[in-house]
């Protein structure tokens, strides 16, 4: 159990490019497939680690731990999510400062770099199938959340208009707020 | 004496940053450069750049990695350590702090009705993060491509819930980019 938790955190920390967002689809994979969170549980984490300070991975990591391991299990999760990290860096700046200027290392993280945002708007898509139409593979019958769908809406809505007014996004933190209060006034009908 | 200072005060910095940064890495990337560049002093802005870039592109949570790196320029591989955990213990007490009562939280009803709705805002969240990466990436032809298929792959695989690992795609997508950059010498070396 602990052994596991460290190293499917260790393949999430070596296999994660592009922060936060770009490891949502791999953890994602990780815990539904071995049932450590279902996806609701899933979207509440992330959503306490985007509130929360510090980098959303180790949230992340901390929460999935100590779900299911207790204390030695969040330690160990973020121990792993770390790990990779760690070495990696101190390789780069102790002994290959150049290593990103090699040519062939630079064109693997040019696949990479697209492969990611593919991965972040399928996740996304995916997510919004499951929670919002309720199917999670072609076999299910489609139970469609009326109130999510009007609150994804709202969101969209006020994300635009944010944007054309104040010419950037809303912070993260806010939404969440906004959503929390659609979500308790739309559910408690 | 003067090196075990600099850990202790490089410790706290970082702790200070772990505890105070909200929404990830780019967020903290910021904050470092405040911290290190402009008041501490103990990196260049030209060097600090380069961690950017080099956290951005290695593996893992940008914000570790510029940690990691920071501290290694200030105080070598102790240095590393020392920053590395000074930036993980504030989120790692908090969350677990609030993994332990999340549940008893989540089972009072309007809290419960609360988080269906913070869970479609997750969704939103992670479109508009893929959304602004899509923007700010080059639309060139191989770019497009491997973004198309990675998304469409990936669909299907969910949607048919086949076994297929994320990794594999990122491998694959890596390979692919050093096909290109392959191929492009070989056609440069022709016509030379």
């Amino acid at each position: 159990m602990y052994l596991k938790l460290f190293l499917t955190f260790l393949q999430i920390g070596a296999f994660s490019f592009g922060g936060g967002y770009g490891m949502i689809s791999l953890i994602r994979e990780k815990v539904l497939s071995y049932g450590w969170l279902t996806e609701e549980e899933l979207l509440n984490m992330i959503a306490v680690a985007e509130s929360t300070p510090g980098p959303i991975a180790v949230n992340m990591a901390t929460f999935v731990g100590s779900a299911q391991g207790g204390f030695w299990g969040a330690i160990l999760a973020t121990l792993g999510v770390v790990f990779p990290s760690f070495l990696i860096i101190l390789f780069i700046a102790a002994l290959m400062r150049n290593l990103l200027k090699f040519a062939g290392v630079k064109a693997f993280l040019g696949g990479i770099r697209p492969c990611i945002i593919g991965l972040i708007l399928a996740t996304a898509i995916t997510t919004f199938i499951s929670t919002a139409i309720g199917l999670s593979s072609v076999g299910d019958m489609p139970s469609i959340d009326v109130r999510g769908i009007i609150i994804f809406a709202v969101l969209i809505a006020i994300g635009v208009v944010t944007k054309r007014v104040f010419k950037k996004n809303p912070s993260p933190i806010l939404m969440i707020l906004i959503s929390a209060g659609f979500g308790t006034l739309l559910y408690s009908l | 004496m003067r090196k075990m200072k600099g850990c202790v005060s490089l410790f706290f910095t970082m702790l200070k940053i772990g505890l105070f940064t909200f929404g990830g890495g780019y967020a903290m990337l910021a904050l470092l450069e405040n911290e290190f560049v402009e008041k501490k002093k103990w990196m260049e802005k030209e060097e600090f750049l380069d961690v950017a870039a080099i956290a951005e592109s290695t593996p893992g949570p940008i914000a570790i990695n510029a940690a990691t790196y920071v501290g290694y320029k200030t105080a070598r591989t102790i240095g590393a350590v020392i920053a590395t955990l000074g930036v993980c213990i504030p989120s790692f007490v908090i969350i677990f702090a609030i993994s332990l009562f999340f549940d008893a939280f989540l089972s009072l009803r309007m809290v419960a009705y609360a988080f269906k709705g913070i869970q479609i805002c997750v969704v939103y969240l992670i479109l508009t993060a893929g959304l602004k990466m899509l923007k700010q990436m080059e639309k060139t032809v191989f770019n497009v491509i491997l973004l198309s298929a990675t998304l469409i792959c990936m669909l299907l695989v969910s949607l048919f819930a086949v076994k297929f690992s994320t990794i594999f795609m990122i491998l694959i997508c890596g390979a692919c980019g050093i096909v290109v950059y392959l191929l492009g010498k070989i056609k440069k070396g022709e016509k030379q």
